[in-house]
């Protein structure tokens, strides 16, 4: 120990020469701890916003055509006159809605997030590979945040064509206001979005592959790290193509080229272009598409497998089956992007190949839950806000997933294909799963990041609330997608012209949603004043508050530059020694050598 | 304006009182001096028993979601292809429900049965293969006859239709719905979209409809020669930008005048009787109880869906593609009104693919009538051809087929 201590303090001297100023420290930072916090910062804001996005409609859908205060308040008099939402701007209100909770908060937010602060502190490294373009990374994501912010603000709307953009909705601004220049931004701040997360992800896999300390193999990586891995992997394969998608669909807008458009009269305007295929665009979003369920899926399984051993204070069951599940599921979301598009034309016989490779996938799916389950089994669990939260993870993981069974079945597909059943489904199992994700990551990891504790009792204000709220919106959902109800319909007043039974059940339904919305949404203010408030006047945190093995914990409190004063860490087992047979605490930190005659897990 | 000052009101209220409860809460943790990541043994119970009991609600929830709203608000299938997914449905729900109660139950259960106990240890249990194994094999095969049962109902589905099967074409645009029967000889007419006029909304192509459409293009209101003569005309002064679409406008109508005279030219006459004999319905689309009947899609502007949530039916409508479904009515909408028990009751046809704002209206009313009552209304519509729409009054075509290039000025 007294060389480290020597070296501690050479590096500390060396660091007094560079003085960071408040632009490089907190700005321009090419820290890999505060880019961490600034796409936790960035993301937050960002899904405040598409959550209050969602109250809006949520209230149209619940009391249809009456005028309230609080739209007009939000909206004013052109988005909704008299307090009563226009019918434009509810397609507008659902896209941006849906847009920035899957690519901002949930991919910026969750990967950016902690990929970039737990990735080399569970490695044993000083910093990401490069702190420059982790820079970029960063500024690009907040760039691309503000220009689909600004776009809420257009004259014409913003974009209006559903999260997906199908064109030739969105190609075409004659067939709806917001695909004028709403539609254009949406474009630019996705390129933009794309590009920053395609510099991230690189980095993250460079830095997983080349810079692990001494004795961290990849299989004594923790699963969060593994998550992390197979993320970056699937979104340097699958965006690019996004981007191309997005690059056709700007050139047919602009540049008069026919890749989506074929045979359309629009407006009363006949257009020329023939022999293009909306079916193609299809194929390139869902390509992206689904790998991005499992971009936004796997950190929140990752982050849950760490929060869930250790808080059970037992190793995970299945450490190797784990990987090879995260494996599994990551080569699979490539092959199953089909799934989304049974009733669209597409041939049925390849229809037939998707359902199988999609319901493959439920079996590593499987494994996972019934690990996480047998992790919990006579273990000794202690229930942190963050634990509750990986707990509840897994539920809706369960919850949504079992859906997927039939949604995947394509004959069943047919009738429930863009109705709320689908709607329910993905919001359970991609959304609430990664949200209860992220706020474990941040309960758990906060200390690490701010050097202060969280509000406990707060912690579980907030989580009750969130529980209850995310099934209670998303189990009546289900029940008006059987009901045969099509999402993106502003109001449902079409069902009492031919089916007043159905007509009511959507009304009940959807006023029991909505006001679950509600709650849940006003719930989130104990999770935004507990983390703001506990920044600055929270207590301090221990080193190792959580008793856990991996090797953040043994970094200081303090953030200093390169994370560990004097040398690396050395790692001589696996990060899930917990409660080991006659070791003196329930926890053997990574950097402790085996015992004379101890065996490796 | 009052209203709103409340609401930012309620708004800055509701975060002071946070900020109260948080500061009370502080205080009392100060008091408790328990350090935030020491979890007390009492609040971990406590959270544990409601782990377990937010379970039990969570359970009686879904039941009584499935008592009150039942398996589907749509009511029964009333077509044949639908009883058979239903079934399938019905099995799928079984099979995931199980799953769902079980798997769940476990959690919770554990959750509150393995809380921390002090002095008790958490066992050490990293891996066990035949575990692993156990419960990789039964998903594997509990999905395996799910995926066989789903594509034995999927190629039924997506099969050819018999020969009997009637074919009628949905037209979709934003934001209606237009049905075309293929009258006498169960044969659609051809089409192409260029052919779209006032008095051909289907683009219905025969000869005289190509005539008419390349005289509209030539001399129609906006038409070539109008836009020529505009652009021509020395007297009137236009800003660049005017000038500019004016100048496109041209040479699109020009590039689809050519693309029509090629029409023209390969244009096979004996092909027009398919046409004549269609018959275009609105508003409501009328079928036969037992009739099968394949569907093809067309759209006119963006992507459409055709739903029929009542025949378990859906399929896409693609501008610039056909596409296609197959169902057959095998309940009345009088039979089924019964069923329901409501008078008011219809069957429907929704666009379910976001189209644009009104979106949600897009819709046609589908009534199901038994073989009589349906060859009467038949009978009454084929008397209203397309033939006889084009041609109001009963009078030879006199379209001036003047199809000699353009002249580029």
């Amino acid at each position: 120990m007294a060389s480290h201590d020597a070296h501690a303090h050479g590096h500390h001297d060396e660091h007094h020469h560079h003085e960071e100023n408040f632009i490089s420290k907190y700005i321009f930072s090419q820290d890999h701890k505060m880019i961490g916090k600034q796409f936790l910062m960035t993301a937050v804001f960002m899904g405040l916003v598409a959550m209050m996005l969602s109250i809006l409609f949520r209230i149209q859908l619940a009391w249809p055509g009456e005028s309230s205060d609080f739209l007009s308040f939000f909206l004013g008099e052109k988005w909704a006159p008299n307090g009563v939402l226009k019918e434009d701007m509810y397609l507008g209100l659902v896209t941006i809605h849906g847009t920035i909770m899957v690519f901002f908060l949930l991919t910026g937010g969750l990967s950016g997030t902690f990929s970039n602060i737990l990735i080399p502190l569970q490695l044993g490294a000083r910093d990401m590979a490069s702190g420059f373009l982790n820079m970029l990374s960063f500024w690009g994501f907040a760039i691309s945040s503000l220009i689909m912010l600004i776009s809420l603000f257009v004259e014409s709307g913003p974009a209006m064509a559903g999260w997906t953009v199908y064109p030739p909705l969105s190609a075409l601004p004659q067939a709806v206001s917001g695909s004028g220049f709403g539609m254009t931004l949406w474009l630019i701040s996705m390129t933009i979005f794309i590009a920053s997360s395609l510099i991230g992800s690189l980095n993250y896999i460079v830095t997983i592959i080349n810079l692990r300390t001494q004795g961290m193999t990849m299989t004594r990586m923790p699963l969060t790290i593994w998550a992390f891995f197979v993320t970056a992997i699937l979104g340097v394969l699958s965006f690019p193509v996004l981007l191309s998608a997005a690059l056709l669909l700007t050139m047919d807008r602009l540049m008069g080229t026919s890749f989506y458009l074929s045979d359309i009269i629009v407006g009363g305007e006949m257009l020329t272009n023939h022999g293009g295929s909306p079916i193609l665009y299809q194929h390139l979003f869902w390509f992206l598409g689904h790998p991005e369920v499992y971009i936004v899926l796997l950190p929140a399984l990752g982050l849950s497998s760490e929060i869930i051993a250790t808080n059970s204070r037992k190793p995970i069951f299945g450490y190797k089956a784990m990987i090879g599940s995260i494996l599994a599921i990551g080569f699979l979301s490539f092959i199953v992007w089909g799934h989304h598009m049974f009733v669209t034309g597409m041939n049925p016989f390849l229809g037939s190949v998707f359902v199988f490779t999609t319901l493959l996938i439920a079996i590593p799916s499987a494994v996972k839950v019934f690990n996480y389950i047998t992790t919990l089994w006579k273990g000794s669990l202690v229930l942190t806000p963050a634990m509750l939260f990986a707990i509840g993870l897994v539920s809706t993981f369960i919850t949504g997933g079992v859906t997927g069974i039939i949604l995947a079945d394509s004959a069943l597909d047919i009738m429930l294909h863009d109705t709320y059943f689908v709607v329910a489904h993905f919001h359970i199992v991609m959304g609430m799963s990664a949200v209860f994700g992220m706020f474990a990551g941040v309960y758990h990891w906060f200390s690490k990041m701010f050097g202060r504790m969280m509000n406990t009792r707060l912690g579980y204000a907030h989580f009750w609330v969130t529980l209850i709220g995310a099934y209670g919106v998303f189990f009546p959902m289900h029940f008006v997608g059987l009901a045969g109800a099509p999402r993106r319909y502003y109001d449902y007043s079409a069902y009492s012209e031919f089916d007043n039974n159905s007509f009511q059940l959507m009304v009940d339904l959807n006023q029991i949603i909505t006001v679950f919305a509600i709650i849940a949404a006003v719930g989130q203010v104990l999770f935004l004043f507990n983390f703001f408030y506990s920044i600055f006047r929270g207590p301090v945190a221990p080193q190792n508050p959580w008793n856990s093995t991996t090797l953040e914990w043994t970094t200081p409190v303090e953030h200093i530059h390169g994370n560990w004063p004097g040398e690396l860490p050395t790692v001589h087992r696996w990060p899930y020694d917990y409660s080991k047979p006659g070791a003196a605490q329930d926890f053997i930190t990574q950097v402790t050598p085996l015992e004379e005659g101890e065996e490796e897990h | 304006m009052e209203n709103k000052l409340i609401i930012l009101l309620v708004i800055i209220l509701g975060a002071i009182a946070v900020a109260q409860l948080v500061r009370i809460y502080e205080i009392s943790s100060k008091l408790r001096k328990n350090a935030e990541h020491e979890i007390s043994n009492r609040d971990n119970n406590l959270n544990g028993r409601m782990m377990f009991g937010f379970m039990f609600l969570m359970f009686a929830f879904f039941i009584y979601l499935m008592q009150v709203y039942g398996w589907t608000g749509r009511g029964s299938a009333a077509s044949d292809e639908g009883v058979e997914m239903d079934w399938l449905l019905n099995l799928n729900f079984v099979i995931i429900s199980a799953m769902f109660f079980f798997t769940n139950f476990l959690l919770f259960y554990f959750t509150w049965k393995y809380v921390r106990k002090p002095g008790v240890p958490a066992y050490y249990y990293p891996h066990n293969n035949k575990l692993e194994m156990i419960w990789t094999v039964i998903p594997a095969i509990i999905l395996a006859v799910i995926i066989i049962l789903g594509l034995q109902t999927w190629n039924n589905l997506t099969g050819p239709t018999t020969p009997e099967a009637e074919k009628i074409e949905l037209f979709s645009k934003q934001f209606d719905w237009t049905a075309r029967y293929s009258g006498a000889d169960n044969t659609l007419g051809l089409y192409d979209y260029k052919l779209t006029l006032d008095n051909n909304e289907l683009a219905l192509l025969t000869t005289n409809t190509i005539d008419s459409s390349l005289n509209n293009m030539l001399y129609g209101l906006t038409g070539i020669r109008s836009l020529q003569k505009l652009l021509n005309n020395r007297d009137t002064i236009f800003s660049d930008s005017t000038l500019n679409v004016l100048k496109i406008d041209l040479s699109r109508k020009e590039r689809l005048y050519r693309f029509l005279a090629q029409m023209k030219e390969y244009h096979n006459p004996n092909l027009d009787a398919s046409a004549w004999d269609d018959i275009i319905q609105k508003d409501t689309l009328y079928l036969c109880k037992g009739q099968e009947y394949e569907i093809v899609l067309r759209a006119k502007d963006v992507i459409h869906s055709a739903y029929f949530p009542h025949f378990r039916a859906q399929m896409n409508a693609v501008p610039g593609m056909a596409t296609r479904m197959k169902f057959t009515p095998n309940k009345t909408t009088k039979e089924m009104r019964q069923e329901k028990n409501e008078e008011s009751f219809n069957y429907v046809l929704m666009c379910n693919k976001i189209c644009g704002g009104a979106h949600y209206k897009m819709k046609m009313i589908v009534v199901v009538l038994d073989r009589p009552a349906y060859k009467k209304w038949m009978d009454g519509k084929k008397k209203v051809t397309f033939k006889d729409q084009y041609f109001p009054v009963a009078a030879a075509p006199t379209t001036p087929a003047d199809t000699t290039a353009v002249t580029m000025n």
